[in-house]
């Protein structure tokens, strides 16, 4: 396998010390920087499953997180929906958006970096049309109220860390699933190259859409996470283009197009996050060193971090 | 088994195919000879669903299968190789294979074994966990055929399987060619190597200008005068003929 084959051990070892770890570091700090990392894992395992496994590089991934995260608090707020119904309608409308813009892209043909800029328009447009209507609370957005309970979807810091571990781990799944199947082996192909795997009998068309169902779907969910946990969002918080940037970071600085990638780069760029913030007042600190760290990344490891823990390395 | 009727193509000005027509029959070995910019590999694009003709009509197996898309003609049974390779270069032999199994299972372990089957077939069992990216040309050609074959087909389009390849490497993958076809696979390929066409052809067609000019043996092609002027020229054949009186 030229990708890091997962075993049966590793993948048990690493979900026993996120279930052990807030059980161990206790303080809320540690526990939200638990789930912070868990969250960006969830988003950046969106966008390395249609980026790195399929070859579908999107510059505007937000557009399912924001989906996610709108449809699941409009649901609540505008139409009184029980609040844990939010997450499966955010998956879906992830996946639903996601569905309709690979559609209408791919049915034009668009690839490669037309796609990408498509992508980016996408995002855009929902973000400008979240500021102009009023279902979604426009500019000022949408602030879920204070109530904190298990049937209002407002839990403990520690069970928001379990549920977004979940979260986290059906994506880790699903990316495992997608070195394993018959899905994956079709996407891989389609990214290596798309002539060779139409004529090799795969419906391209269809097999982007799908995953790109499955990743705004694995989107939507994050965006649903996002809105429960801090209670607030807006329009360029959900769909800026700062969130597809850091979506797309953490995966192509862990390892774009493999398992556990998403989840190196989203330990890595959540540290300096935090770590400047505590450090300094100085604002913007912690994007330049994200923009320096993957100028170093693609200079020296193109393949991600996960390239430093691999040892066994690739024939060539 | 393929009968292609009046197939036109017009890229821009340029008529790539006009008015082609040929036929291959089940269970033989077919040849597409014809000098560069001929339209061969427009006629095998548009065979397999890679381009879409302007009009006439492709049968395959019965069916009108013209227009529809390549995967659907794959999985109809005809697969083409392509002229300059096209490897998933990250990936190794085996699961460049494997993509062309899974046309038939969903199976991982199935695929993978008849992906190891169709490998050592073509004589490449030993390069199965190679990255595709770096294979010589010789193995990369006959990845692409594994990759084809991977996929069961009932009619194989090789394009110019053996150009790049050195004398020897030429000489390994005739019996190849012939073994595929003896083991029921229909071959048609589009070659400019004469010595393959010669020895594996029972019926060479010959595309000038998008039209079939000539069809027969390759004895019968060879002689053809229509077929030495596509290829060198008008008047070339009686100036052949003259100088050989003379």
């Amino acid at each position: 396998m030229s990708r890091l084959s997962p075993g049966i051990v590793s993948p048990l070892i690493l979900l026993g010390a996120v279930l052990l770890y807030p059980l161990v570091f206790r303080s809320n700090f540690a526990v939200n920087l638990g789930v912070l990392v868990l969250f960006l894992t969830v988003l950046g395992q969106s966008w390395n499953i249609a980026g790195g496994f399929a070859g579908q590089l999107s510059f505007g991934h937000a557009v399912f997180f924001g989906v996610g995260a709108y449809a699941s608090s409009i649901l609540q707020l505008k139409l009184g929906a029980q609040p844990w119904l939010g997450l499966p309608a955010a998956a879906l409308a992830g996946a639903l958006v996601g569905t309709l813009i690979a559609a209408l892209s791919f049915h034009a043909g668009l690839r490669g970096s037309y796609f990408a800029l498509i992508t980016l328009a996408f995002a855009e447009a929902f973000r400008i049309l979240a500021n102009a209507v009023g279902f979604t609370g426009g500019g000022v957005g949408l602030l879920v109220p204070l109530k904190p309970g298990f049937a209002s979807f407002q839990l403990e810091r520690i069970g928001f860390y379990y549920l977004i571990a979940a979260l986290a781990a059906v994506s880790v799944g699903v990316a495992i699933w997608l070195t394993r199947s018959r899905f994956g082996a079709r996407l891989a192909a389609i990214r290596e190259n798309e002539d060779a795997a139409r004529a090799l009998g795969i419906d391209t068309f269809r097999e982007k859409v799908k995953v790109m169902a499955l990743s705004g779907a694995l989107a939507g969910a994050g965006g649903c996470f996002y809105a429960q946990y801090f209670l607030y969002i807006d329009p360029s918080v959900a769909f800026g283009v700062d969130k597809s940037v850091e979506m797309l970071l953490v995966a192509m600085i862990g390892g774009a197009g493999t398992v556990y990638g998403p989840l190196i780069g989203a330990f890595l760029l959540t540290l300096i996050g935090e770590s400047t913030r505590e450090l300094t007042e100085a604002q913007g600190l912690s994007l330049i060193l994200y923009g320096a760290l993957l100028i170093l990344i693609i200079g020296f490891l193109p393949n991600g971090l996960i390239d430093l823990l691999r040892w066994r390395r690739r024939r060539a | 088994m393929l009968e292609v009727r009046g197939l036109t193509k017009i890229f821009g000005g340029l008529r790539a195919l006009d008015g082609a027509a040929l036929e291959v029959a089940e269970g033989s070995i077919a040849a597409l000879i014809g000098p560069n910019g001929a339209g061969k590999t427009t006629l095998f694009a548009a065979l397999t669903g890679f381009v879409v003709p302007d009009s006439g009509s492709v049968r395959f197996l019965g069916q009108d299968v013209t227009g529809r898309r390549p995967h659907a003609i794959c999985r109809q049974g005809m697969v083409r190789t392509f002229q300059l390779t096209q490897p998933f270069a990250r990936l190794t032999v085996r699961e460049n294979i494997m993509v062309g199994a899974y046309l038939h299972t969903a199976e991982r372990a199935l695929a993978a074994e008849h992906a190891e089957a169709v490998a050592r077939r073509v004589g490449m069992g030993e390069l199965l966990d190679r990255t595709a990216a770096g294979l010589t040309v010789a193995a990369r050609k006959r990845m692409e055929l594994a990759r084809a074959l991977a996929t069961q087909p009932r009619l194989l389009l090789l394009d110019e399987v053996m150009a790049g390849l050195n004398p020897s490497e030429i000489g390994e993958l005739m019996p190849l060619v012939r073994a595929i076809r003896d083991s029921g696979v229909t071959v048609f390929l589009i070659e400019h190597v004469m010595q393959a066409v010669m020895s594996l052809a029972e019926r060479v067609h010959v595309l000038s200008y998008g039209r079939v000019i000539a069809q027969g043996t390759p004895r019968e092609v060879a002689a053809d005068p229509r077929v030495v002027e596509a290829y060198l020229g008008r008047g070339a054949a009686q100036r052949l003929a003259g100088g050989a009186h003379a």
